[in-house]
């Protein structure tokens, strides 16, 4: 083989581009792999997207969207909507809280030595209730709930739970152990160990979490009604199976007022929590 | 409670197994009631005896006995109960920095509360007299309600010696008539000293000493501080490279003993501490990743 | 002894009541406006339902053709999720570069001028809009415009990640150490220049970790979006509920959660191997 040589040695040359002893270099083939057959296989419909009448009815449809409805009652029914999702993603993102927090401490190693028997179980529980995303969870729901916003607020706290069980876990594990050592030194039992010592320490970390967690929560309750679980979702989606354009236009303003309320709200708690 | 070393060794936690004892073949009797300071260099091994005394590690050999009884032969509610009655104060105070001052104080009595009391006392404080009795032995009392967080190093230090008056039972007095079980009947205190001003420090260290004699409670403090241990304690321990020096009442400690001790460590001898070692740093926050 | 009395209440015990009233009754009206009534789900005609759902879970549906069709649909998901993912790091990567500070000429000497200030505004907003939008809303929109399938999916997924991967590359650009592009713009080399040679060097391992997370959440993305005629599991799933075909749900569901897992894992060594 003619490999190349530096012209004055010892120095090298940089390294071939593809080496087939590299690790690094087989992932980026694999993921351009991943890539290429994504979306070859999905046969997407480029011509119908691009193709000017595609393009003339986008515009068309953007065109139908203003002015968006503004008349009196529809406002008022878009409040009440409104209404209801926060109502939703305040009262799931707490109950998750505390249910997460229940979670949690069986889900955590309280010390190094620990053997924390319940631990993996717990765990897997809190994974299997956040790998399902809160709408299979509100589909799900509908049936022992019924339509409404009852489901939609369950979906929420269900999901939630598994994702801040999770996160208050870590956090119960990654606190600084000092004072809770003192108290088991001390012949104090595990429970009021954590009582006294690690939840006074986590508490405006997990509470900072949870009002984080409202923020994506407002989101996803906003559409949870798509698939009948109350609030705006509902309503955007009648109105766009209708083609009501003019109130859908309405119902996404309000759909982002909110989430953008929300996440100041959420912004500044969590400012005044750490002063 | 008497505590009784025999030939005790014991690793650092952190230690590796092969690694030489921070504790060497300590033969040690303390009577019950009796006051003892533990002086020596840095690294001498101060600290790992009292967590030996303590309970809180396995001496690799030897043996430990509290009043007779070998703790780690003991089931573990016993040993719990053991526990009780020994109460370790670190040497950076073990307070969570947003607890108050009167919870944080107040949990020196956990083992003798019962669980529902324990858990009332995180909402309204059950013995508020107790805590502050114990805190303005230390001049603390106006701290109260404070924050752990907003006092300074030398007050947070008094306020975890306050909780060792306060697990004795009761704030300096006798201990309280309740049928509750004994507080904690030897209390071992590493470095009570170190973030105190001289003033505070003859204070502070005079009111461990009239606590722990009030309740008949034996007191095992280590000191960087050598003239104050032989002002306070009828008997000092020297302790140097994992070994015990000597074994002396407070009288019979020499300046060539002490130089001996410190050789090579002469800015222990002068009592200037090495900065308060701080707690292990928190884990960094787990990384916050949500869907969003 | 004592030199004053001691206090004989606690201070903060008015303070605390009045919050935890306060919240109290705050939880009221929340509970009415989510139509909270937990007793909901044990009258006998739901719980019969529920019961009926729940038994038909098990046997777990195992036919030859489900379960090819369930593997087809969870390839379909991934590839959304990854054609998504790169469509949105298309759309991503040019809006951070453009309104990223750290890339500022006119910054250099003082304060920025206002034009590209304005326009580097101008784009953050954008982005902001982009991801404030939940993907399911911009997929009901798609699929009245390209019709069912995974191009509304694909597309959703992009602008509504699009946003965020700018969103977040821009806080990870800006938050580490920019000294050195500063430098490479001050000696003359164009934005572009700056970027690849100090920029992207600095804070590749961030980036790549971050976008390798957000395909995990994606995959998630996709199943919702199903739900909304994008094709893959998610649609599979919504058919087989309406159906009340609880072992095909149940199957689907731990195909699902398997999937999530792996992505999990896949994730996290990723991450780990990224540094």
């Amino acid at each position: 083989m003619n490999r190349q040589r530096a012209a004055n040695p010892p120095y090298r040359l940089p390294p071939p581009l593809f080496d087939a002893r590299c690790k690094a270099c087989w992932f980026v083939v694999g993921l351009a792999g991943l890539v290429v057959a994504s979306f070859w296989s999905l046969d997407l419909q480029w011509a119908q997207f691009l193709s000017l009448q595609a393009v003339h009815s986008m515009a068309r449809f953007v065109g139908e969207f203003f002015p968006p409805d503004t008349s009196p009652a529809f406002l008022r029914k878009v409040a009440l909507g409104a209404w209801e999702t926060l109502a939703m993603s305040a009262l799931g993102t707490g109950l998750a809280a505390l249910a997460g927090l229940a979670l949690a401490v069986p889900a955590s190693r309280l010390y190094a030595g620990h053997t924390a028997p319940a631990r993996v179980p717990t765990r897997l529980i809190l994974n299997a209730l956040r790998s399902i995303p809160e709408l299979v969870w509100a589909a799900l729901l509908l049936i022992s709930a019924g339509l409404g916003p009852f489901a939609g607020t369950l979906a929420l706290a269900l999901h939630t739970t598994g994702v801040l069980g999770r996160l208050f876990a870590e956090a119960i594990e990654n606190a600084p152990p000092g004072p809770a050592a003192a108290l088991r030194t001390h012949g104090v039992g595990n429970g009021r160990v954590f009582l006294y010592a690690t939840l006074p320490q986590v508490l405006p970390q997990l509470m900072s979490y949870t009002l984080y967690r409202w923020e994506n929560n407002i989101r996803a309750a906003a559409v949870l009604g798509v698939v009948g679980a109350g609030g705006l979702g509902q309503l955007l989606a009648f109105h766009m199976g209708l083609f009501h354009m003019s109130k859908t236009a309405t119902i996404l303003g309000a759909m982002l007022l909110m989430v953008a309320v929300v996440d100041a709200a959420s912004h500044g708690a969590r400012r005044w929590l750490t002063r | 409670m008497k505590v009784e070393l025999t030939a005790l060794s014991a690793r650092h936690p952190a230690a590796r197994a092969q690694s030489r004892p921070a504790v060497d073949g300590i033969d040690l009797l303390i009577g019950a009631g009796e006051s003892v300071a533990v002086i020596g260099p840095s690294g001498a091994g101060k600290t790992t005896l009292l967590h030996a005394m303590a309970c809180a590690l396995t001496p690799s050999s030897g043996s430990l006995r509290l009043d007779d009884v070998a703790p780690w032969s003991l089931p573990r509610a016993q040993l719990q109960r053991v526990r009780a009655r020994l109460f370790l104060a670190p040497q950076v105070p073990p307070l969570p920095p947003r607890q108050r001052v009167v919870t944080a104080v107040l949990a020196g009595q956990l083992p003798a509360m019962g669980l529902w009391r324990s858990v009332r006392s995180l909402v309204y404080p059950v013995d508020i007299p107790a805590a502050h009795d114990a805190l303005d032995r230390f001049d603390l009392a106006d701290k109260l309600f404070e924050r752990v967080d907003r006092l300074s190093g030398g007050e947070r230090q008094r306020v975890g010696l306050a909780r060792a008056l306060v697990a004795m039972g009761g704030g300096g007095g006798p201990a309280g008539g309740r049928a509750a079980p004994p507080g904690a009947s030897v209390l071992l205190i590493d470095e009570p000293l170190s973030a105190l001003d001289p003033t505070r420090a003859r204070q502070a260290i005079g009111a461990l000493v009239d606590g722990a004699r009030d309740h008949g409670a034996t007191l095992v403090a280590t000191l960087h501080q050598v003239d104050v241990a032989l002002a306070h304690f009828p008997r000092i321990v020297g302790l140097r490279d994992g070994r015990l020096a000597f074994d002396l009442p407070a009288a019979a400690v020499t300046r060539e003993r002490l130089a001996a001790l410190y050789d090579r460590f002469e800015h222990g001898l002068r009592g200037e501490v090495p900065a308060l070692a701080a707690d292990t740093p928190a884990a960094p926050a787990p990384v916050l990743m949500h869907c969003r | 002894m004592a030199a004053s009395a001691a206090p004989a209440r606690d201070p903060a015990w008015l303070g605390r009541s009045f919050w935890l009233l306060a919240l109290l009754v705050l939880l009221w009206p929340l509970g009415v406006a989510t139509e909270f009534r937990p007793w909901v789900l044990l009258e006998p005609g739901n719980l019969r339902v529920t019961g009926q759902f729940l038994g038909s879970f098990w046997p777990l549906a195992h036919g030859g053709e489900f379960l090819a069709m369930v593997a087809r649909e969870t390839w379909r998901t991934v590839a959304m999720a990854t054609a998504g993912v790169s469509l949105a790091l298309l759309i991503a990567i040019p809006l951070t570069l453009a309104s990223t500070q750290a890339l500022s000429v006119s910054a250099l000497s003082g304060r920025m001028a206002r034009g590209p200030f304005w326009l580097r505004q101008a784009l953050r907003w954008l982005l902001i809009v982009l991801r404030s939008i939940p993907e399911l809303v911009w997929a009901l929109v798609f699929v009245r415009v390209v019709g069912l399938g995974p191009t509304a999916g694909v597309l959703a997924i992009a602008l509504t990640y699009g946003g965020m991967l700018g969103k977040v590359y821009g806080e990870i650009l800006e938050s580490g150490e920019t000294h050195a592009t500063t430098t490479l713009l001050r000696n003359g080399s164009s934005r572009l220049q700056a970027f690849l040679y100090a920029l992207l060097p600095a804070s590749a391992a961030e980036l790549t970790s971050y976008t390798v997370y957000r395909w995990e959440c994606a995959i998630r993305s996709s199943v919702v979006l199903g739900f909304v005629g994008a094709g893959g599991l998610g649609q599979q799933l919504d058919n087989s509920m309406k159906m009340f075909n609880g072992g095909e749900v149940a199957s689907m569901l731990l195909v699902f959660i398997a999937l999530v897992a792996l992505a999990d894992r896949v994730s996290a060594w990723l991450r780990k191997v990224l540094g």
